[in-house]
């Protein structure tokens, strides 16, 4: 069947998480494409809004597994429940976001069904593949694109003989968008069986600790990252007050972040949160390639650098050569200027 | 009171450390070029299963790995921190495997050591980022997984506490042995080698053990038995916009700041 099936990851609060609806903003476009249906997998304890909310972005089907023994997420009580409903529906894609959640389960899933998984996509397609040994031609099958050896390389991977075709995606890589607020697919309750049991009592969850989310970097419309150049963690409180003054949030580079400058929340890059800001300032970054891949969607790039030849300067829309310590004042004073 | 350990870990090019030189011209990558290193987080978890020996001395830790010969480099530098045995799978039937054939082949590798108790490993290796071989072990040898691992909390012969990271948190999780651990870069550094044991075993070689030796299914080693293909690899090349280079004068930061704020931008 041609269907793409998206796992739905929970907030704590209940609420699909937003790389969920992102995987099917995407997962809608695919499924349309291999003139397929959407499903979903919804699985926790209380989760029928949670379920119904996802209708709005075109998801057909909703299978939903309600029980108290799937909240929190746990390895096995999903992977029981999952790797059934895959068995009998038999998509032909299953998307998960690459997240601790899906980064724990979506493998557990691929050996079992002893099926290709690709980690951390940035990028998904219906395409044909030829295998040029033997010649055999497939068609729309899934190109799953991601960076690979440290973010120097982007190889698209294809599993054209095994299915389902699985991958991860990272959250903030693709757009979340409503399909149609008045779009209405079905809730299909999943039958539990009593092998969900065992699988309860394997790991039990002792203690958690939730965080509150202090920086929202990924919703940020204007983002002022620093990197390593900034020099210090003191020089890094000149971001803040320029974020300030121009309604942004201050980002930072994994340099940054290693050198003790500001907190890892606030890390973008391969290995931290990818963003789309409208405008993003980098001050002090020379722009490694696993930076670039978590900002250069951005709507505006400006870099600052004392270094003309700085690998972000490439990217940028303006570069504006010279110490991030006078330039930025500089030009604080100039936008207040402007503002009267 | 003693536990059997096996350490997943393998030998990587030092990514961190990537030169001018690490890709080919044709966009492969050219890993004569780059410098091996035993992958980071596997050393956070050899030090976790050192920290479970310190405690409990009759302990053993094997350390597993597959790769070409020269991987016996990281058994030796296993075994001179404090491991007791390690082997490396080396066959050219296992080349060119993807997580599902690796996960086969090391899962296999195991199973002939009889009753394990305990499986470390990295979460994921420098070198791929997947983050899947722990769990796809795990899933072969039909055991319970704890992935993230930051901290040993407590270990009996029978059951282990661990905290694992979340998203936005952390929790505690406790489950009963046997059971595979991936650890993140978060957990306690790993000791350095002692030089006594560096010396002692300097001369000790180590075990290259083939595909014949697992009493694995060919078919699903290696190339074969990997459903993932890599169709194309592209080098990550810059799109150069039309970049406007400014110097800090006033006249011109004063037009930009002009033009981004009536573009809405700003």
């Amino acid at each position: 069947m041609n269907n793409v099936l998206v796992y739905c990851e929970l907030t704590e609060d209940n609420r699909i998480a937003d790389i969920s609806l992102e995987l099917c903003t995407k997962g809608r476009q695919l499924a349309s494409q291999l003139q397929g249906r959407l499903q979903a997998a919804v699985m926790g304890n209380a989760v029928n809004s949670a379920a119904e909310s996802l209708f709005a972005y075109g998801v057909d089907d909703v299978f939903v597994a309600d029980d108290s023994r799937l909240s929190p997420y746990r390895t096995l009580p999903h992977f029981n429940v999952l790797s059934k409903l895959i068995e009998t529906q038999k998509p032909d894609i299953v998307l998960f976001g690459a997240s601790s959640v899906g980064r724990d389960l979506a493998p557990r899933i691929a050996s079992y069904l002893r099926c290709g998984l690709t980690a951390d996509c940035t990028s998904l397609e219906i395409g044909s593949h030829t295998d040029l040994k033997t010649q055999t031609t497939y068609d729309n099958i899934l190109m799953q694109m991601r960076p690979a050896f440290g973010g120097n390389i982007i190889a698209t991977i294809v599993c054209p003989e095994t299915r389902p075709q699985m991958a991860t995606v990272r959250e903030g890589v693709m757009k979340k968008e409503i399909f149609d607020a008045n779009y209405r697919g079905t809730i299909i309750p999943i039958t539990l069986d009593a092998s969900l049991d065992a699988a309860d009592k394997a790991v039990k969850i002792l203690r958690r600790e939730i965080e509150e989310q202090k920086v929202d970097i990924k919703g940020a419309q204007i983002i002022v990252a620093g990197g390593y150049g900034m020099g210090s963690k003191e020089n890094f409180e000149l971001l803040h007050q320029f974020a300030r003054l121009i309604g942004g949030t201050v980002g930072a580079t994994r340099a940054a972040v290693d050198a003790g400058f500001t907190e890892g929340e606030r890390q973008i890059g391969q290995t931290g949160v990818t963003v789309r800001p409208k405008l993003y300032i980098a001050c002090g970054i020379s722009g490694a390639v696993q930076h670039r891949a978590g900002m250069e969607q951005s709507g505006k790039i400006i870099s600052i650098n004392t270094d003309p030849d700085a690998p972000i300067n490439a990217i940028a829309d303006y570069t504006i050569i010279g110490d991030v310590m006078t330039v930025i004042p500089q030009f604080m004073a100039c936008y207040k200027n402007n503002l009267k | 009171m003693a536990l059997k350990i096996v350490v997943l870990a393998k030998q990587v090019p030092d990514t961190h450390n990537v030169g001018a030189d690490a890709m080919n011209a044709d966009g492969t990558v050219n890993r004569a070029a780059l410098p091996t290193v035993f992958n980071p987080e596997d050393l956070k978890a050899l030090e976790m299963a050192l920290c479970i020996k310190d405690s409990l001395p009759d302990t053993s830790i094997t350390v597993v790995t597959m790769g070409p010969p020269r991987a016996a480099e990281i058994i030796k530098d296993a075994r001179s921190r404090g491991a007791d045995d390690g082997f490396v799978l080396s066959d050219a039937r296992f080349a060119g495997a993807d997580t599902l054939a690796t996960s086969y082949a090391l899962s296999q590798a195991i199973r002939q050591l009889g009753h394990v108790d305990l499986i470390l490993g990295g979460r994921q290796a420098i070198d791929g980022d997947t983050a899947q071989v722990g769990p796809q072990v795990a899933e072969k040898l039909e055991i319970p997984q704890i992935t993230y691992a930051e901290q040993l909390i407590d270990i009996n012969e029978k059951e282990i506490t661990i905290r694992r990271r979340l998203e936005r948190g952390a929790e505690e999780v406790k489950a009963t042995l046997p059971v595979l651990v991936t650890v993140t870069s978060a957990a306690a550094d790993c000791r350095y080698p002692n030089a006594h044991r560096l010396i002692r075993q300097a001369k000790d070689e180590v075990r290259l053990i083939t595909a014949d030796g697992i009493d694995a299914d060919m078919d699903r080693l290696g190339l074969k038995g990997s459903p993932t293909k890599v169709k194309k690899i592209e080098n990550v090349v810059l799109a150069h916009k039309e970049s406007v280079v400014l110097q800090p004068t006033e006249a011109a930061l004063n037009e930009l700041s002009a033009t981004l704020i009536k573009e809405h931008i700003l």
